[in-house]
C-alpha cells in the first residue's frame, strides 16, 4: 500500500452506548479516491463507525486520522468532510440554493462565487432549474440528489454516506446508484458508504467492508467477499451459498481434502487457520455447482436426490439431498417445462476445486 | 297508495340517514350552542342595550370617554406581552432540552412540567404568597445570611403579577413549542456541523428557525390566556395591576351593569382579534399545519410577513455569526484536543438552564406544605412547631367539607357529561369526511380559546333567566361546556391513531359490530379515555370563573370558596386547603400520565 495516499485511517475504534458495545476494534484505512462500503445487518456498528467517522459520536478509544491529522475527538465541523444522511436532511426552511450555499456560507465564500458553485453542483446533478425551491416540494429522488450535490459543493476530503438510498424504491435506487458511481469516477472523491443491502455493495465499492456484531469481519474486493469469504457470516450475509458440515482430513500446498458427511472426499481451497481433525464448513456458491450428465466429470462430486424444483424467473433453483442428509442448492438458468428434471431423479453434482472454500465451523468460531 | 308507501317508507329512511349522519355530532354542537354560544352573543348584545333595552351606544361612547379602561386594557396587554415574553424566554430551553435527551429521559421530564401545568392555579399562587411575602422564605433567608436589612416586596406589584403568571402559563409554552420541536429532525443540525456550522450556527440558522413555528403557537396560547386572566393579579398584583375581566367582575357583581360590561368584553374581543390578525400575518400561525415550505412561501406573500421573514433572517444570521465568533474564542482560550474526549460545554449549559428553569416551574408548590403545618396563626416562614390543628379546623368546617364534595360531585358529572358529548364527535371527526369538519372542528375547541370570563358572565345571565343562578346543575352545564374541548381533542388523537383495519380484520374473522367495538376497539383505547375523562375532572375540579359566577351561598365549590377566603386573608387553614389539594391533584395527575403512557406503549 506504499505510495498511496491514506485519507482515512482507523485504529482500533470503540464505541459503547451504556452496556452495548456498539463498534469493537476497528481497523480500516481507506485509500485516496476509494469507493469503500460499510455492509452488515442492523446493529453490525456500520453505522456507528461512520457517525464516528464524522465526529458526531464520541468514541471510547482508539484513534481516526482524516489527512494524516488526528481528529478522533474534533467536532464535525473542524474535520472537513461531508455527509449524506438516509433522510436527507435537507433544511426545510431553506431553498435548495440555500441548502447548498450553506457549506460555503459557513466557509466565509462571498456571495457571487457561492451561487456559482451553486448552479455548477446543481448542473451536475441535472437539477438546475430547483434552486429557488423548497426541498419538500421535490421528489425523494430529487431530494437525495441535492443532497449529494450539497455534499459534493465544498468538495470535502472524505464524503459519508448512511444508507442514502434507504427510502427509495428499487428502480430509482438502481439508477441512483450508477449515478452516485458515475459521480465518484468523475470527481476522484473518497467515499465512505454504509447500506445493508449486499447488492447495492457489490454494484458499488472499490472495497467492502463486512461488519458483524459491533466487528470488522472482512474487509476486500467484492469478488473477495463473494469468492473467498473468511467466514461462515461473510458467505451467508453476500448471495447464496451451501454449507455442509465436514471434517478436514488432509492438507497440502494447493488444497485442502473435506470428508462430507456421507457424501465423501471432496477438494477446496486451502485454509491456513485450519488443520486436519478440524471440524469445517464446505462453503460453494449455488451457480457454481453443475448437474452432471452421464460421462461428464468434475474434480469434486456428489450425489443425491432432487427433492425440489423452484422456477423464479430467469434462474431455476434445485433442492438435491445428499446421502448424508445434507441438502445442497443447485441454481442453474431456467429452461422449458419439458427439459426440466423433476424430483425424485437421482442426480449427480459436480464443482471446481476452486469453487469450494472450506470455512471455521460458526459454532466453534462462537466459543472462541 | 303505491306511491304512498313508498313515500312512508321513504321518510322515515332520510330521517334514520339524518340521524346516523349527524346523530354523533349534533348532541355537542346543539350542547354548545345552547350554553356557549347562546350566553356568550346575548352578553356581546347587551352591550348594544341600553337599561330599557333600546338600541344604543352609550356603553361604547362611556367606554371611550373614561380614560381608565383603555388604560385598564393597556396595563392587560402590557400584563400579556410580558408574560408571552418570559414565558417563551424561560420555557425555550425547557422545550429545547426536552426535545433533544433521550426518550425515556424526555418522559420523566416531561412529568415535571406537566405537574405544575395541572397544579390549580389556585395553590400555585399561594405557594407564592408564602415565597415571597414580607415574611415569606425568600426575604426570611435574605434576612437571615444579612444580605438585606429590610424585606424587599417582590408581591402585591408588578413583579409579583410577573412572577406568578409566567409560573402559572411557562408550562403551556413549553408544551406548545416541545410539540414542534419533537417534530424537528434531529439530523438537521447534525448535518449542518458535518457542513462546517459550529453549534451557535447549527442552532440559530437551523434550529431555531424551524422551531418558530412552536414559539409563535406557544406564544399566541399565552398571550391570549393571559389576557383572560384574573386570579393572579388580583392575589398577587397591586391596585395598578387590575386587568381587563377584574372590571367586567367589578361591574357585574358590584354595579350590576351588564351592558357596560359586555362593552368591556367586546373591547377585550376586539383587541384579542387585531392581536391575533397581525400574530398571524407576522408569524403564519394559520400555516403551522402546511409545513415549512408553505409557511415560508404565504409569509413572502403579504408585506408584514415579508419584512417580518426579512428581519428573522437577519437576527438569526446575526445571532450565529454572533456565536460563531464566541466559538472562536473560547477555542482559541481552550483549544479542541483531537485525541481528548471533552465534555461539550454547550450541553451542559442547556441542561442546567433547562433544570433551573424546571425547579422555577416544580418547586414553589411545596413550600405550602410546611406551613400548613404551622402553629401560628399567621402565615410565615419558618413555619412555627408542628399541629395539625388547621387540619383539624377544616374537618370541623362544614363549608369546606361541603364545598369538596360538591367540587367532586360537579366534576364527576360534568366530565361524565362531556364524554357523552364529546366522544361521538371526536369519533366522527376521526373517522368521516364531511363539509366543515375544519370549522366544526374550530367550534367544538373553542370554549378554550375564549377567555371563560366570557362565558362565565354570559352563563350568569341566561341562568338569571331560566333559574339557574346557584344551583349545582347549572355549574355542572357549564363545566361541561369546558370539558368538551379536551374530551374532544384527547379522543380524536387517540381515535386518528387508532388502525382501522384491525376493525375489518375482526369483522372478516367473524365479529359483528358490537362485539368488534367490545373485544378489539375498546380495549384499544380505552386507556385514551380514561385519560380524556381525567383531562376533564381537573378542568371542572379546578375552575373557578364560571363557578365565581354561577354559585352562590351555600352553593360552593372548593376553587371558589379558596378564592373568597384568600381575598379576605390567605391564612394557615388556606394553605392546609392547599396541601390536600396538592397530594390529591399531584396522585391525579401521575395516575392519569401512567394510563396514557401505557395507551402510547401499546400503540
Amino acid at each position: 500500500m506504499s505510495g498511496e495516499n491514506i485519507k482515512l485511517k482507523i485504529r482500533s475504534l470503540r464505541k459503547t452506548y451504556g452496556s452495548v458495545v456498539a463498534l469493537d476494534s476497528a481497523d480500516i484505512d481507506l485509500r485516496d479516491g476509494e469507493f469503500l462500503t460499510l455492509l452488515g445487518p442492523s446493529g453490525s456498528g456500520k453505522s456507528t463507525l461512520l457517525w464516528a467517522v464524522a465526529g458526531l459520536n464520541d468514541p471510547d478509544s482508539g484513534q481516526i486520522w482524516i489527512d494524516g491529522r488526528e481528529a478522533t475527538h474534533l467536532p464535525p465541523f473542524q474535520r472537513e468532510i461531508g455527509m449524506v444522511f438516509q433522510n436527507y436532511a435537507l433544511f426545510p426552511h431553506m431553498t435548495i440554493g440555500q441548502n447548498i450555499g450553506f457549506p460555503l456560507e459557513m466557509r466565509k465564500m462571498n456571495r457571487i462565487d457561492r451561487e456559482k458553485a451553486v448552479m455548477r453542483v446543481l448542473d451536475m446533478v441535472k437539477l438546475g432549474h430547483v434552486a429557488d425551491r423548497y426541498p419538500q416540494e421535490l421528489s425523494g429522488g430529487q431530494q437525495q440528489r441535492i443532497a449529494l450535490a450539497r455534499a459534493f459543493v465544498y468538495e470535502p476530503s472524505i464524503i459519508l454516506m448512511d444508507e442514502p438510498l434507504g427510502a427509495l424504491d428499487k428502480k430509482l435506487r438502481d439508477h441512483l446508484q450508477l449515478e452516485i458511481k458515475h459521480l465518484h469516477e468523475q470527481l476522484g472523491v473518497t467515499i465512505m458508504y454504509v447500506t445493508h443491502d449486499q447488492e447495492e455493495a457489490m454494484v458499488m465499492s472499490d472495497r467492502i467492508c463486512l461488519m458483524n456484531n459491533a466487528r470488522v469481519e472482512q474487509i476486500g474486493t467484492p469478488e473477495d467477499l463473494y469468492f473467498r469469504p473468511n467466514t461462515v457470516f461473510a458467505a451467508d450475509f453476500l448471495g447464496e451459498s451451501n454449507l455442509v458440515d465436514g471434517v478436514i482430513r488432509e492438507v497440502n500446498g494447493n488444497g485442502a481434502s473435506v470428508e462430507i458427511g456421507g457424501a465423501g472426499l471432496t477438494r477446496a481451497l486451502p485454509n491456513p487457520d485450519l488443520s486436519v481433525g478440524d471440524r469445517v464448513k464446505l462453503m460453494t456458491r449455488p451457480e457454481a455447482i453443475e448437474v452432471l450428465g452421464a460421462g461428464e466429470s468434475r474434480p469434486n462430486e456428489v450425489s443425491g436426490i432432487l427433492r425440489e424444483v423452484i422456477v423464479g424467473g430467469g434462474a431455476t433453483k434445485l433442492f438435491v439431498e445428499l446421502q448424508g442428509g445434507a441438502t445442497m442448492r443447485v441454481t442453474q438458468l431456467t429452461r422449458a417445462a419439458t427439459e426440466r428434471l423433476s424430483p425424485g431423479v437421482e442426480l449427480r453434482l459436480g464443482w471446481e476445486q476452486h469453487a469450494a472454500v472450506v470455512l471455521k465451523h460458526a459454532e466453534l468460531e462462537s466459543e472462541l | 297508495m303505491n306511491t304512498a308507501t313508498q313515500d312512508g317508507s321513504r321518510a322515515p329512511s332520510r330521517l334514520s340517514r339524518l340521524v346516523t349522519r349527524h346523530g354523533r355530532i349534533a348532541p355537542a354542537l346543539i350542547f354548545l350552542a345552547l350554553f356557549f354560544v347562546m350566553p356568550v352573543s346575548m352578553l356581546f348584545g347587551l352591550s348594544f342595550l341600553d337599561s330599557d333595552g333600546a338600541l344604543t351606544l352609550e356603553h361604547y361612547q362611556r367606554l371611550w370617554d373614561k380614560p381608565v379602561y383603555l388604560k385598564v386594557l393597556g396595563i392587560t396587554l402590557k400584563t400579556a406581552a410580558w408574560t408571552t415574553v418570559l414565558c417563551i424566554l424561560g420555557g425555550y430551553p425547557i422545550a429545547y432540552l426536552l426535545a433533544t435527551v433521550a426518550k425515556t429521559t424526555r418522559a420523566r421530564l416531561t412529568i415535571l412540567v406537566l405537574m405544575p401545568f395541572w397544579t390549580s392555579f389556585l395553590v400555585r399562587t399561594f405557594a407564592w404568597i408564602v415565597l415571597l411575602g414580607r415574611k415569606g422564605a425568600v426575604n426570611t433567608f435574605l434576612l437571615d445570611i444579612g444580605v438585606i436589612e429590610q424585606p424587599i416586596k417582590m408581591i402585591f406589584n408588578f413583579t409579583g403579577v410577573m412572577i406568578g403568571m409566567s409560573h402559572a402559563l411557562m408550562p403551556l409554552a413549553v408544551l406548545t413549542m416541545l410539540s414542534v420541536m419533537e417534530g424537528i429532525d434531529a439530523n438537521l443540525s447534525k448535518a449542518g456541523s458535518t457542513m462546517g456550522a459550529r453549534g451557535g450556527q447549527t442552532f440559530w440558522r437551523i434550529y431555531f428557525p424551524l422551531s418558530v413555528p412552536g414559539i409563535a403557537a406557544g406564544g399566541m396560547l399565552v398571550f391570549i390566556t393571559s389576557l383572560g386572566f384574573f386570579i393572579t393579579p388580583a392575589l398577587l398584583g397591586g391596585a395598578r395591576d387590575t386587568m381587563i375581566v377584574q372590571t367586567i367582575i367589578f361591574q357585574i357583581k358590584e354595579i350590576l351593569n351588564w351592558g357596560f360590561a359586555g362593552a368591556i368584553g367586546v373591547l377585550l374581543m376586539v383587541a384579542v382579534l387585531i392581536i391575533f390578525f397581525v400574530y398571524d400575518k407576522l408569524l403564519g400561525l394559520s400555516t403551522l399545519s402546511g409545513g415549512e415550505a408553505t409557511r415560508a412561501a404565504s409569509l413572502s406573500k403579504n408585506p408584514i410577513g415579508y419584512v417580518g421573514a426579512k428581519v428573522g433572517g437577519l437576527f438569526t444570521r446575526g445571532m450565529g455569526t454572533l456565536c460563531e465568533w464566541i466559538g472562536i474564542a473560547i477555542g482559541r482560550l481552550f483549544p479542541r484536543r483531537a485525541d481528548k474526549r471533552r465534555a461539550d460545554g454547550g450541553r451542559i449549559a442547556i441542561w442546567m438552564v433547562g433544570l433551573l428553569m424546571m425547579g422555577f416551574l416544580a418547586l414553589p408548590a411545596l413550600f405550602i406544605i410546611p406551613v400548613s403545618f404551622t402553629e401560628s396563626g399567621f402565615l410565615g416562614w419558618p413555619p412555627q412547631g408542628f399541629s395539625l390543628k388547621w387540619y383539624q379546623a377544616l374537618a370541623d368546617t362544614p363549608v369546606w367539607i361541603n364545598a369538596a364534595l360538591r367540587s367532586f360531585t360537579v366534576a364527576i358529572l360534568a366530565s361524565s357529561l362531556g364524554m357523552l358529548l364529546g366522544v361521538p364527535a371526536a369519533f366522527m371527526l376521526a373517522r368521516s369526511s364531511f363539509t366543515g369538519k375544519g370549522a366544526v372542528f374550530a367550534f367544538l375547541v373553542s370554549p378554550i380559546i375564549i377567555p371563560n370570563i366570557f362565558i362565565a358572565v354570559g352563563l350568569f345571565f341566561l341562568y338569571a333567566k331560566i333559574g339557574l343562578v346557584g344551583t349545582t346543575i347549572g355549574l355542572i352545564l357549564g363545566h361541561t361546556v369546558l370539558a368538551i374541548p379536551y374530551v374532544v381533542i384527547t379522543v380524536l388523537a387517540v381515535v386518528k391513531g387508532y388502525d382501522q383495519n384491525l376493525d375489518m380484520a375482526a369483522s372478516t374473522l367473524g365479529a359483528n359490530r358490537k362485539q368488534t367495538f367490545l373485544r378489539v376497539t375498546l380495549p384499544m383505547i380505552r386507556s385514551g379515555m380514561i385519560a380524556a375523562f381525567m383531562f376533564a375532572f381537573i378542568i371542572s375540579f379546578d375552575e373557578l370563573t364560571i363557578a365565581l359566577f354561577v354559585t352562590g351561598g351555600e352553593v360552593t365549590t372548593l376553587p371558589k370558596q379558596m378564592w373568597d377566603d384568600a381575598l379576605l386573608r390567605v391564612s394557615p387553614a388556606l394553605a392546609a386547603v392547599a396541601t390536600l389539594l396538592l397530594l390529591f391533584m399531584s396522585a391525579f395527575i401521575l395516575v392519569s400520565e401512567i394510563i396514557k403512557r401505557r395507551a402510547a406503549k401499546r400503540s
